[in-house]
């Protein structure tokens, strides 16, 4: 174990944060909010005092391994989320520093669930800086560490960071180097974010709303500073985020073969075509379901088209409250839960590809039960899907059910009911946000008991960086000093 | 720079290895998944699964936009045919590995149709270096510059040679020669060193001097030189079939030991003038019985790096006069010289160093920076460059001493018109010059105005 490299990326991190954290104070001052500019600046300054100490001892030898890679991961996520607490802890506008660190996970994880009561009452700082989590957390902090810093020059290490922090089954690089790959997600990134920001400019939203609502929809979080979310706002600005969430949740590899000039490639995606198929079938059965509560089909496919998109994209804003809906479509929405995005994408959920490849996993071990002699391979995209990536996902899968059922069990001591013990697990361990029930869109997390909260934070956490790294973090084999040849040269 | 290789074999790793160390975008082709998997892990580079001379798989791994192609798979008709669709698709510039002797001797007339930039034969490159070593057989190690003119040759001090305990600046006095120690490796350590250097028994020293300079510092080292009349020859593969070929050519007895009987056959075929034995040269019986302690030289050559390092050190237990050893992976490199094998010859390293100096001297702009060779010496921790001079040099005409080089930068030596000058303070460069600079390996000079501070 290459403790100095773990110390050396997690005070990079903290630098990061700590410059990220000064716009938040440009904020407070421009809303003349003093108080709480003082809390930010003195968060920013204690996060930047952290990383720098954690940068001090010189990084001895380079090398390190898929290990370092995952744990590092999994301990920069909860450094940042704890450092990240700060500003609502000092400014005193959540005084217990749990809830504090519930908000601020749910930000980095881009889950956008809350345990505010009255969002409306929060300083404008911490609300931008609760958005702005989001839009960082939504690409990761380690894949903008990496656009600034190959951190390895021509070794592939870094790519082991990447692996540990992007969402998929299969992560694989854009162009062959790390750095450059990084630079091009983040600039599809922002550009998409940018170009979010102008429509809903154009569409009249205000300037601080525009922001904070494109951040939210970029990192696919959920976070509204409304708190309606986004019910209050035009139709117009209602189908600019629809669309938006919906082209969040999409691999940003299809985007970069848009850019390449290859966009037939790239609309041959397997995933991306069932991504758009489950869209569109979902909106088309909801519409028609909770066409009774709505004044006529315009209506009623807009609040279906913007709750779909947002709950399989796993950004969690709403336009309507709907919990009230009839049980086929909220069935549909838990059913869009789990699925969440595209592989790729800042969105959360096991992800399209991963079902799409065990659904193939499952045909080929049904025809093996026939025929056990058959020889099949599964592909996706025309390329063969080695072995290891599916036992990759068999695993994924297996803890993923284990942590959910774990969970619901120590939520479940809540006594709010089945549906909302069930479906604010699903919501965290899938970075939605709102579920039903207590834990609705028009509801929150505030009474859930710390434990509960406890757990649905180390939910959020797993959900976002897809278990592994965090698995890796408890187990003892990460710590135990590495033995034999594996230094190398 | 965007390079594209094809095989990801013991070259194609090194050669991975050492581009993307020069900060190049390399994307390797392979079908083995498994090894393109711990290429992508180790090196900071893009994989792409399938056959290099399949289509789709070139256009994946965007050959048309790149500026060069590497073939390196084992098949030399797969190379050529990954060039030919590479250079349709539109790439710049192919290099293919063809090391086949039949399509060697053809390749002259092939390399224009087929629209190759430079063929690479690892087998040959290697087979030449022994040969080189095999006539200077006092180095132990021998790169030539300047068309063969000057030479940086390794030498081991005994503690019986009269160079122990001296200064540097004292060797011109000693020796009566002009010549230059531009490197000493020293416990695992590297020096440039200066003329307070003061060399011990037991260094390694790389000294830079005109060939024939040389030999008569060896001479009066009294490293005897001795002719290389009889060869014995352990493996009959590719490397021993240039190798015999060339020694037979110059007068030399080779003898080949071959365990394969077919490839024995073979060569016997091939290599008329050869005595070629069908025997497990493995075990000493066989070898003493061949005659070995009455051979100038042994040269081990099998596929199995342990075995040619036991068997070189058996050969130099027997009191053979010279032993050369081939190595496929250096990482033994350094382990062998420790156990005291003395010459070693790596036939990837040859052709990555010759790739990575073509690549150097295109640099980004495009333009030849004139990089006219590239060695490594000492383990490939230094780096001699050879440096044509334009009149776009910086600093013509100016003196030496009066010149500010970059620090751990040595000119070792100024070739002008045939002339070869070891350069004092008082000595300047001019247009038409070659020069030679001995450099630390991480400084990766691709032009010469890079090295004035």
């Amino acid at each position: 174990m290459n403790y100095k490299f773990i110390g050396n990326v997690i005070g990079r991190i903290l630098c990061v944060e700590a410059a990220v954290l000064v716009p938040a104070v440009g904020v407070s001052l421009f809303y003349r909010e003093f108080r709480t500019a003082l809390a930010i600046l003195i968060s920013a300054a204690v996060t930047a005092v952290a990383g720098l100490l954690l940068l001090l001892p010189k990084a001895g030898k380079k090398n390190y391994y898929a290990r370092e890679g995952f744990v590092s991961v999994g301990l920069a996520w909860i450094v940042i989320s704890l450092f990240g607490a700060l500003p609502f802890f000092l400014d005193g506008a959540i005084p217990n520093f749990l809830d504090c660190v519930f908000e601020t996970i749910s930000g980095f994880t881009t889950t956008g669930a809350s345990i505010l009561t009255d969002v409306e009452a929060l300083p404008r700082g911490l609300l931008y800086w609760r958005s702005f989590t989001h839009w960082l957390g939504g690409m990761g902090v380690l894949v903008f560490l990496l656009a600034l810093h190959p951190m390895t020059k021509g070794k592939g290490q870094s790519m082991y960071l990447m692996r540990a922090e992007s969402p998929g089954p299969e992560v694989a690089k854009l162009v062959p180097k790390v750095q450059k790959s990084a630079m091009i997600l983040y600039g599809i990134y922002c550009g998409l974010t940018l170009l979010q920001i102008l429509l809903q400019a154009l569409g009249g939203m205000p300037l601080f709303d525009n922001i904070t609502t494109a951040f939210g929809t970029a990192g696919t979080g959920g976070f509204g500073i409304k708190a309606d979310s986004i019910a209050g706002y035009s139709p117009y600005l209602q189908v600019v985020v629809t669309v938006f969430m919906a082209l969040f949740g999409v691999n940003f590899g299809v985007y970069y073969l848009f850019l390449a000039r290859k966009p037939l490639q790239a609309l041959k995606s397997a995933e991306l075509r069932i991504y758009v198929a489950i869209l569109v079938i979902s909106t088309a059965l909801i519409t028609v379901n909770i066409l009774p509560q709505y004044s006529g089909v315009g209506e009623s496919l807009r609040h279906a088209a913007f709750q779909v998109s947002s709950i399989m994209t796993t950004t969690g804003f709403a336009t309507t409250n709907f919990d009230l809906w009839p049980e086929f479509s909220k069935a549909i929405l838990l059913m869009l839960m789990v699925v969440g995005a595209c592989a790729g994408s800042t969105g959360g959920g096991i992800k399209v590809s991963r079902v799409l490849l065990m659904l193939k996993a499952m045909k080929r071990e049904h025809r093996r039960t026939v025929s056990p002699k058959t020889v099949s391979i599964i592909k996706l995209d025309g390329k063969v899907v080695d072995n290891d990536t599916l036992s990759g996902i068999w695993f994924y899968m297996t803890a993923y059910s284990v942590i959910l059922v774990g969970s619901v069990l120590a939520v479940s001591l809540n006594n709010f009911g089945l549906e909302t013990t069930i479906s604010s697990v699903v919501a965290c361990l899938n970075n939605i946000g709102p579920g039903f029930g207590v834990a609705g869109p028009m509801g929150g997390y505030a009474d859930f008991s710390p434990l509960s909260k406890v757990v649905l934070c180390l939910n959020m956490l797993l959900g976002r960086l897809e278990i592994f790294p965090l698995l890796m973090l408890c187990a003892p084999i990460s710590w135990r000093k590495s033995f034999g040849a594996r230094g190398g040269r | 720079m965007k390079i594209v290789i094809v095989g990801d074999g013991k070259v194609g790793v090194t050669l991975t290895e050492q581009l993307s160390k020069e900060g190049h975008d390399i994307v390797i082709i392979d079908k083995d998944l498994k090894v393109l998997k711990e290429s992508v892990d180790q090196y900071d580079v893009m994989g792409v699964h399938g056959s290099g001379t399949s289509l789709s798989v070139q256009r994946e791994a965007g050959v048309g936009e790149s500026d060069l192609m590497i073939s390196a798979t084992s098949a030399d008709e797969v190379n050529i045919l990954c060039c030919i669709l590479a250079r349709r698709l539109g790439v710049k510039r192919t290099i293919a590995r063809v090391r086949d002797p039949e399509y060697n001797d053809q390749l002259v007339f092939l390399k224009e149709d087929l629209g190759l930039s430079m063929t690479i034969n690892p087998e040959q490159a290697a087979a030449m270096e022994i040969l080189n070593l095999l006539r200077f057989p006092a180095a132990l190690k021998r790169d030539t510059f300047a068309k063969g003119r000057v030479e940086i040759i390794e030498i081991k001090l005994t503690d019986k040679s009269p160079l122990c305990g001296k200064y540097l600046h004292e060797l011109a006095h000693l020796t009566k020669v002009q010549v230059l120690v531009c490197a000493v490796e020293r416990e695992g350590e590297v020096f440039i060193p200066t003329g307070a250097f003061r060399l011990q028994a037991g260094d390694d020293i790389f000294v830079t001097g005109a060939s024939r300079n040389l030999g008569v510092l060896t001479r009066r080292l009294d490293l005897a030189d001795r002719k290389i009349k009889n060869v014995v020859l352990l493996g009959g593969s590719r490397i021993a079939y240039y190798l015999a070929a060339a020694l037979l050519e110059e007068g030399a007895k080779v003898k080949i030991i071959e365990i394969d009987p077919k490839r024995a056959d073979h060569l016997a075929e091939i290599l008329p003038k050869a005595t070629v034995v069908n025997a497990d040269g493995a075990q000493p019986g066989v070898m003493m019985s061949e005659g070995l302690a009455q051979a100038d030289a042994l040269v081990t050559l099998t596929d199995i790096d342990e075995q040619n390092i036991i068997l070189s050190l058996y050969g130099q237990n027997m009191g053979v006069y010279k032993t050369i050893t081939k190595i496929n992976r250096m990482e033994y490199g350094e382990l062998a010289q420790k156990m005291g094998v003395e010459s070693t010859v790596s036939p990837k390293d040859l052709v990555c160093h010759n790739i990575v100096r073509y690549v150097r001297a295109l640099g980004n702009t495009e333009e030849d920076s004139g990089l006219v060779a590239l060695h490594r010496i000492v383990n490939d921790q230094v780096e001699a460059l050879e440096f044509a001079v334009t009149e776009e040099t910086k600093n013509l005409g100016v003196p030496l001493r009066e010149m500010k080089l970059k620090p751990g930068v040595l000119l070792a030596c100024i070739t002008r018109g045939g002339k070869v000058i070891i350069p004092n303070g008082d000595d300047f460069i001019q247009k038409g010059d070659s020069v030679i600079l001995v450099t630390t390996a991480d400084r990766m000079y691709a032009e010469l105005n890079s090295i004035f501070a």
